[in-house]
């Protein structure tokens, strides 16, 4: 059925499959143009239920469907639709159901079944080892592996890497997480109450507005409350000002490991002014607060909103100044061109989502293609790249940077007015509601069935990071192992997003 | 070349002059609260229900743990007399677990210095290995941005290392998760005697929002023995700095215009006397390679 990004259906209503059908579907799925947003477990009675959110870029449309799994295993989908590689993974490791002919099948976060049937038989009582597992390896002579963390070099959040190199060459590297499990979705279950709002916005710190906005566009769907618009445009406001700070993070980043200090300490300076000014609004550098259901925490008095448009200004002037520098400095290109290619074909068949898949030509944004809020009146337009390359996510980023500017300089301007929040109750029983944003990485979708008390019967999140990953490690084929530091923060994942 | 000297002079200079005078914090900054208990109605306990993370207890007088507070205005939201308010006071580190719990409107005690063997080793070199251990990335974003121009670390002499055995200690951000448990004991271990640890945000030390998760160990100090404790969610950078500082005894408030004034002097002394010394070498140099006034003649050569 068809389903529009945050708005909430009787749970009924999304049709119930066959598990067969329910295969054909996320199989033909590329062929009509969708994408797979997600596909969770969620217990029905006895038995699990697995629910398929498709997103149709083209038609700015969702679709869901569902279907229950007989026993205790479903044939994979994977071999055919290699999108859903790792949501069939995270599905046997939370229910115990197991995904029968699963091309790769390992824990994704190395926690305990939810249900108490484990998909791997492994004993009962006993907390999985984190990265205790099977890793992809190459045999021959003068090949090697080089492992890596889950405690590695940097202030960076912890992931184990295993390298199979030939010499310097990178055959393939993969990607081994879990290591963040605070065991999020679980507690969301039951809601919401008054710790919730606080996962959201410490579900992956530096995207805390992007997830905020996403849970509480679902409550208020949910509740049957309309938030606020001049809430709405404070939102997009500190939605867009957290684009600019980790985007021009990462350009600094990325020029830093090239060893082109000059524009690694001015970004990371310019960074920290894009966040100072998310303090201006709200207090809090990572936004905390500012997203409230109904629309939002703090107001932006027209002095305030002043002082706000004039700090946006000079710290975008020396972000031109700054970032302005790679461009023109040959020894940058030479170490960004050609390095860490995604071709599009790989993106599309990975699911790859946001900054990373618009740098391999994808078109995907949410912001245009499924608008929410303020994005509705105010358009952005689509940023793409065609080499995926680390220049092209590179590159992405600083058009993206230029099209925020322009968005919050606007909305600044014209903030619509009344209050900045409307009352916002509890969520009606028995619904079923997804809720697209685009976060700074990219598509962040929450996924909210609520019971027959109107409790939180299932809460689906699924990080941007979640389809990325996968892209990650493709990136990393035929590259020197050297490049992997240049490569990863060309995609700068979040861990916990993706451990939850 | 050119363009990257022409961004230097737009750039221009950005380090703050954090600790000899106060960083300006935004108006809306949450900072240390403040307690006023006789404005509680009787039986009065909005604020503990409006507590995520159950910092907020009145049973037995107004008390507010800065372990578990997040700085969300939740409390001060659903408090109907006013009894609880931010202040934009960043200095929030302390030594100990129990002097973060907040009774009333009495003064803080922010951290101390280490003991004076540990200062001795660590006063101008500290080298700190970060470790997340399940962090949303929020503190460990706002640890590292201690490295940039703006708060330049290094001119104090702490540096983030990417070995523990290169390390004095270990800088802990997140709940601790089941899974980095082992990961953060074993980096402990590799850590050479005498370390400390500081734990950095609500997470790392009470388990923050992710207080008695199953997947989680409620901070640090379940693994490791803690040296510093530096609340927020996450802590403002000047609030870790500051932290630091304190614990290597180079903030001292009493003696503050002292040291400004003796910075001051020094400055001025390493000044003069390099002129002096250069003057010195210039005369030296003249003479040795012969020229202005000719050397005195040895004596031997005066006795007829």
């Amino acid at each position: 059925m068809k389903l529009f990004n945050g708005v909430a259906v009787p749970r009924d209503q999304v049709p119930l499959l066959s598990l067969e059908a329910l295969r054909q579907k996320a199989i033909e799925a590329p062929k009509r143009g969708q994408r797979i947003s997600a596909l969770f477990g969620t217990p029905a009675g006895e038995q699990i239920e697995l629910v398929l959110v498709l997103a149709d870029d083209s038609a700015g449309a969702l679709e869901a469907a569902r279907a229950r799994v007989i026993g205790e295993s479903f044939s994979s989908m994977t071999p055919e639709c290699p999108e859903v590689h790792l949501f069939e993974r995270e599905i046997a490791e939370q229910w115990g159901v197991k995904p029968e002919g699963h091309p790769w099948f390992k824990p994704v976060r190395f926690h305990a079944s939810w249900r108490g049937r484990d998909a791997w038989s492994r004993p009962p009582g006993v907390h999985p080892q984190c990265g205790v597992t099977d890793f992809y390896r190459v045999e021959g002579e003068e090949v090697h592996e080089v492992a890596v963390g889950p405690v590695h070099a940097g202030v960076i959040e912890p992931g184990h890497f295993r390298f199979q190199c030939h010499g310097e060459e990178v055959f393939h590297l993969e990607i081994s997480l879990g290591y963040q499990h605070r065991g999020l979705e679980a507690a969301l279950i039951g809601g919401p109450n008054k710790r919730s709002i606080h996962y959201a916005e410490t579900l992956a710190g530096d995207t805390t507005v992007g997830h905020a906005s996403a849970y509480c566009q679902n409550l208020e769907a949910l509740a049957g409350a309309r938030a606020a618009s001049r809430g709405q445009a404070l939102r997009a406001i500190a939605l867009e000002l957290e684009r600019l700070a980790n985007h021009t993070g990462d350009l600094g980043a990325l020029a830093g490991d090239v060893g082109f200090l000059p524009t690694a300490a001015y970004c990371g300076r310019l960074r920290g002014d894009f966040l100072n000014l998310t303090g201006l609004l709200c207090g809090s550098r990572f936004g905390r607060g500012t997203v409230r259901p109904g629309g939002a925490g703090f107001d932006l008095e027209p002095e305030r909103a002043a002082q706000a448009a004039d700090q946006l200004e000079s710290a975008f002037r020396d972000v031109e100044n700054a970032v302005g520098l790679l461009w023109s400095t040959p020894s940058v290109g030479a170490r960004f061109e050609e390095t860490g290619r995604v071709p599009a074909e790989v993106a599309r068949e990975l699911g790859m989502v946001g900054m990373a898949a618009r740098a391999s030509g994808l078109e995907r944004d949410v912001r245009k293609t499924h608008p929410w809020g303020m994005y509705r009146f105010a358009h952005i337009p689509i940023s793409t790249s065609a080499s995926g390359d680390v220049y092209a996510r590179a590159y992405v980023r600083w058009l993206e940077i230029q099209r925020s500017v322009a968005f919050v300089r606007q909305q600044l301007r014209e903030l619509p007015k009344g209050p900045i929040r409307a009352p916002c109750g509890a969520p009606r029983p028995g619904l079923f509601c997804v809720s697209l944003i685009e976060g700074w990485r990219g598509e962040i979708c929450h996924t909210t069935i609520t019971d027959d008390q109107g409790r939180f019967a299932s809460y689906k999140i699924v990080d941007p990071s979640f389809h990325n990953w996968a892209g990650l490690q493709m990136a990393l084929r035929d590259q020197q192992i050297s490049d992997f530091p240049l490569c990863n923060k060309s995609f700068n994942l979040s861990y916990c997003g993706h451990d939850l | 070349m050119l363009k990257v000297f022409l961004a230097r002079a737009q750039q221009g200079h950005r380090t703050s002059a954090f600790p000899d005078s106060p960083p300006a914090m935004p108006d809306r900054f949450r900072g240390l609260p403040v307690l006023d208990p006789s404005r509680c109605a009787d039986g009065c306990s909005a604020c503990v229900e409006a507590c995520p993370t159950g910092a907020i207890s009145a049973s037995d007088g107004l008390r507010l743990d800065l372990g578990r507070c997040l700085f969300c205005p939740d409390c001060v939201q659903a408090c109907p007399e006013g009894a609880i308010a931010f202040t934009t006071e960043y200095r929030l580190a302390t030594r100990t677990r129990e002097a973060l719990v907040l009774r009333g409107p009495e003064e803080y005690p922010r951290a101390a210095a280490l003991e004076q063997k540990l200062r001795r080793l660590f006063g101008r070199s500290l080298k700190l290995r970060v470790v997340s251990a399940g962090d949303c990335n929020a503190c460990s974003a706002d640890v590292n941005v201690l490295g940039t121009p703006v708060f330049d670390l290094g001119r104090f002499g702490i540096q983030y290392v990417a070995s523990p055995r290169h390390a004095d200690g270990l800088l802990i951000t997140g709940p601790v998760t089941e899974n980095m448990r082992l990961a953060l004991k074993k980096t402990w271990d590799a850590v050479p005697p005498p370390k400390i640890v500081i734990a950095v945000g609500a997470c790392a030390i009470s388990g923050g929002p992710y207080i008695d998760h199953g997947e989680v160990h409620n901070g640090a100090d379940a693994v490791v023995p803690v040296d510093l404790y530096v609340p927020g969610c996450p802590p403002h950078p000047f609030t870790i700095l500051d932290g630091l500082l304190r614990l290597l005894g180079r903030i001292d408030e009493r003696s503050a215009q002292a040291r400004a004034r003796a910075t001051q002097q020094y400055r001025a002394d390493i000044e003069h006397e390099s002129i002096d010394w250069g003057k010195k070498r210039a005369e030296e140099g003249m003479k040795l390679f012969g020229f202005g006034n000719p050397p005195p003649e040895s004596p031997e050569k005066r006795k007829p």
